[in-house]
């Protein structure tokens, strides 16, 4: 399998977030190419969830400069972020657990919905055909996850595993060109986790998404990532590929000699 | 040579080209064939499913497919690969379809008995294992796959999609006009139509040939006596290349006309089932069985007056359900009480359990339970047995509407003769027998006599009223060291009716007393400990629980106590008793496919076992290598306690 890896599409330079008097990073810069597998790992409380924050626009750093495909990215929200392309999904399932599997990944359609609240209210319209044509896209996403068996299950009914899977749906239905994946196989058993593994390949490899994810499994970031950014204590201790890091003095000093 | 039916039918429909092409030309818009894709039901039209079948056989013999080559077919139910075997028949070549869930190797023996040059698979995983056997395949030529998906980065020449195939075939049709109709002409009701394998119970799968003639003549009586018509469905997802499928979603549909559903996966086989609401259904008994746990797992947790209607009116329809069925005499009140029930509680169930339409629903392959039939039969389900094996398109007794015995699999089928011989075997003569095993004319000479009846291997009797009743298979027939007969499926059967008991294995040929492996029923079981707070952590752990071997054995008693009073089988009874630490599986080599034990294998593998439990022993540890689904191994041991039962004293019926 040979797979392109495009230029840069994601530059982040400086980055500095303080809350408060506490340094969640510190002069922190890495770029992520288009097409690529980016880990980022770090023992806990290292600043890998606010790295993804910074990313998506929930925190905005007080230094350094964010550049989105080649301009400066200006002070900007989560949904400036969805509209950008860029999907996330989350440490502790963000999902609606009332709703269906199906209904759940369709709020990942969303922000591609141009008929108004009052049309979709009254299956009036523009709103008719749209849904049909979101509803289309979201069974290629269960085809593709294969969950058919749950595609009306209320998610709060479902194993932990198939929630993250479902996750990854909503995720994969707003068809980003950037998906962010905030510890994605945590609590998963090994069998989940290939599962999961799979899917994050299959995923980057037929629709070309970049992939940006923060893991704590460590044959897991070493299979799968083309490169691995290491944080510790908000600060960069290493960055390159999975080999280059395993052997990196200090990454092994912080994290995976420390306390294993 | 076995003496073959001369068979052809009058309107010159003898062969499942003629017959798709027919259904194309007088109801070329009635649904043939459908598929769930994508979440929405699609549907093919007979025109549509001829127009492909057409493309994918010109598309073939572009590839070189020739008159007598064999195709196999690999995959879950799936329309194309229905297609691909009427686009071979076409061309005079024969249909292979090998079970989808063999591993590669298992798969090879066929691969190779069949000389196949052609392999058209459902998807990936399959491309996969043919992959990986393909060098051991000398004479594999092409493989043609359904699903695309994942199959991008594939780019062998020999590696074909089938809608390439497809364009390929429409543009040699192009160019040659006549040639399918004149491929199809030739075709004889006397050709092979298609080669199932026998699942192999004993040594080699063998393959048997089927001709166009005697699947014909199967499907025809089939529906003569179920009176099918045309517009029908049936939710096609039993295994493609059992027999049973290939005789009632391929060749009953081709004959009769009615659709075919594929399900959209494995696991929404249920919510499929409730979505097209089949009129023809089919289903092995473990399948009835399990419908009727889970429905009554659910009534346990449901309220109190709802559970107190459902016992009710369950009461009522175990009274005179069946005979509302048999349209037998059933006094005014429990008229009046099954119409109310049917209202509140058949009605209903019968729609969760997705057949509400069903006018006729099948069981066969193993033993049902009379409690597990009479429910069925109770609710308002015409559920009917059958008999058959794969040397005779599954197709030999019937049960009849409105006589209906629960004990027997019913008469012979329109234009089946059956003889009981001497030693007890089942003998049948009739259009459906085998045209032969494929390359195996000593085995064709063994299972055919000099007089043309083919040998079942079933030990059976036919009653008063010249209904058929299967004791046994006649090679695992034996005798207790007393002399006394030892059937061991019969009693197995028995223990099996017990929805805690998943399989058993019983021992006794030539012993003094009978003993038996069981298997527990992890849902079953799991959920009785869980309602009694006993912990456990999985099925090995399960199966070793005290409380787990005292509910077994009340079973086992239960059956030895209705043993006690049947003249043939009262020496049977089981003595002792032991709960095996690990599910028999087919990927252990224990079970074949169809999921029936491999007595054999099973007493070998566990032979320790075998000596303990005769050996007076009360315990005895094992260890034993098991195969997982990705081909690791493991091991599983555990302590095995063995039990004695109570056996009760013989009731000999005053001669």
């Amino acid at each position: 399998m040979s797979k392109k890896i495009g230029d840069v599409i994601l530059d982040l330079q400086n980055i500095s977030l303080r809350f408060g008097g506490v340094k969640a990073l510190t002069d922190i810069s890495f770029d992520v190419r288009e097409h690529e597998i980016r880990a980022i790992i770090g023992p806990n409380g290292a600043g890998k969830s606010s790295m993804l924050n910074v990313i998506n626009g929930v925190y905005h750093p007080q230094e350094g400069k964010v550049f989105w495909r080649g301009s400066e990215r200006k002070k900007m929200e989560p949904h400036m972020a969805a509209q950008q392309n860029i999907a996330r999904t989350f440490q502790n399932i963000a999902l609606f657990k009332g709703m269906s599997v199906l209904d759940n990944i369709m709020t990942g359609r969303i922000t591609k919905m141009k008929s108004t609240f009052l049309e979709h209210a009254l299956w009036f319209g523009r709103a008719k055909n749209e849904e049909l044509e979101h509803r289309k896209k979201v069974e290629e996403v269960i085809d593709f996850l294969e969950i058919q068996h749950i595609r009306k299950t209320p998610v709060g009914r479902l194993p932990y595993g198939l929630q993250k899977r479902v996750e990854l749906g909503r995720a994969l239905a707003a068809e980003p060109s950037m998906l962010l994946l905030d510890e994605p196989m945590a609590g998963m058993n090994v069998e989940e986790k290939q599962d999961m593994c799979r899917f994050i390949l299959d995923v980057n490899d037929q629709f070309g998404t970049t992939i940006v994810l923060i893991e704590h499994d460590m044959g897991v970031v070493m299979d799968i990532s083309d490169r691995v950014v290491v944080l510790d204590y908000g600060k960069k201790i290493g960055d390159g590929v999975p080999d280059e890091v395993k052997n990196n003095e200090d990454v092994i000093k912080a994290y995976l000699g420390a306390g294993h | 040579m076995p003496t073959q039916a001369k068979y052809a039918a009058p309107d010159g429909l003898h062969t499942f080209p003629r017959l798709l092409m027919h259904h194309a030309a007088i109801r070329p818009d009635a649904p043939a064939m459908r598929e769930k894709y994508l979440g929405i039901w699609q549907t093919w039209s007979w025109a549509d499913v001829a127009e492909r079948v057409r493309a994918l056989a010109c598309g073939l013999a572009a590839l070189g497919f020739k008159r007598g080559d064999n195709l196999a077919i690999i995959g879950d139910n799936r329309p194309h690969l229905y297609m691909m075997m009427t686009a071979a028949q076409c061309l005079g070549g024969v249909p292979v379809p090998l079970y989808q869930d063999a591993v590669a190797a298992e798969m090879l023996f066929v691969l190779q008995d069949a000389g196949v040059r052609f392999v058209v698979v459902e998807d990936q995983e399959q491309v996969d294992k043919m992959l990986e056997v393909r060098d051991q395949v000398s004479t594999l030529e092409h493989i043609v796959y359904d699903d695309p998906r994942g199959m991008r980065h594939y780019n062998q020449p020999f590696l074909h999609d089938i809608h390439e195939l497809m364009e390929m075939g429409r543009i040699h049709d192009r160019n040659h006009p006549d040639f399918l109709d004149a491929e199809i002409a030739q075709g004889h009701f006397d050709d092979t139509s298609v080669m199932l394998y026998t699942s192999g119970t004993t040594g080699k799968p063998k393959g048997v040939c089927q001709t166009h003639a005697a699947f014909i003549a199967a499907a025809r009586g089939g529906i003569e006596v179920d009176r099918m018509s045309a517009d029908g469905d049936i939710l096609s997802y039993l295994p493609m290349a059992w027999v049973g499928d290939h005789l009632f979603s391929f060749a009953q549909a081709m004959v009769a006309g009615f659709t075919i559903n594929c399900p959209e996966s494995g696991d929404t086989v249920m919510t499929d089932l409730r979505e097209i609401g089949p009129t023809y259904y089919f289903a092995p008994p473990r399948v009835f069985e399990s419908l009727l746990t889970s429905v009554m797992i659910r009534m346990e947790d449901a309220g109190k007056l709802k559970q107190k209607m459902f016992h009710h009116f369950m009461a009522v329809a175990k009274r005179c359900g069946a005979d509302i069925l048999d349209k037998k005499p059933v006094s005014t009140v429990d008229r009046l009480q099954y119409a109310l029930g049917n209202l509140l509680v058949y009605g209903p169930l019968r729609n969760v359990l997705g057949l509400s339409r069903v006018r006729v629903a099948y069981t066969a392959g193993a033993a049902i339970g009379p409690e597990l039939f009479k429910f069925y039969r109770s609710i308002g389900i015409n559920l009917k047995q059958f008999y058959g094996q794969t040397e005779t398109c599954a197709y030999v007794c019937l049960q009849p509407d409105g006589a209906i015995k629960f004990d027997s699999v019913g008469q012979p089928a329109p234009g089946v003769e059956i003889k009981i011989a001497d030693n007890g075997e089942v003998l049948v003569k009739g259009p459906m027998l085998l045209k032969e095993y494929y390359k195996r004319p000593d085995a064709t000479a063994e299972t055919i006599n000099a007089d043309g009846w083919f040998m079942t291997g079933d030990a059976g009797f036919l009653d008063e009223d010249g209904h058929l009743k299967i004791i046994d298979r006649a090679k695992d027939v034996g005798k207790l060291s007393s002399g006394a007969m030892f059937a061991p499926n019969y009693i197995e059967n028995k223990l099996k009716f017990f929805q805690y008991v998943k399989e058993a294995v019983c021992f006794g040929a030539n012993r003094d007393m009978v003993t038996a492996f069981i298997n527990i029923d992890v849902g079953a079981v799991g959920n009785w400990a869980e309602r009694r707070g006993i912990a456990y952590s999985g099925y090995t752990d399960l199966a070793g629980k005290a409380e787990v071997y005292e509910l077994i054995k009340t079973c086992l008693e239960e059956v030895n106590a209705t043993l006690a009073s049947d003249t043939m089988m009262a020496d049977s009874q089981v003595h002792r008793f032991l709960i095996l630490h690990k599910e028999l599986d087919p990927d252990d080599d224990e079970l074949t496919r169809t999921r029936k034990v491999r007595r054999n294998f099973v007493s070998e593998k566990y032979k320790l076992l075998i000596d303990a439990l005769y050996g007076g022993l009360s315990s005895q540890f094992i260890e034993t290598e098991v195969k997982f689904e990705d081909g690791r191994r493991g091991k599983v041991s555990a302590d095995l306690r063995i039990v004695d039962c109570k056996t009760f004293p013989i009731v000999r019926k005053a001669a």
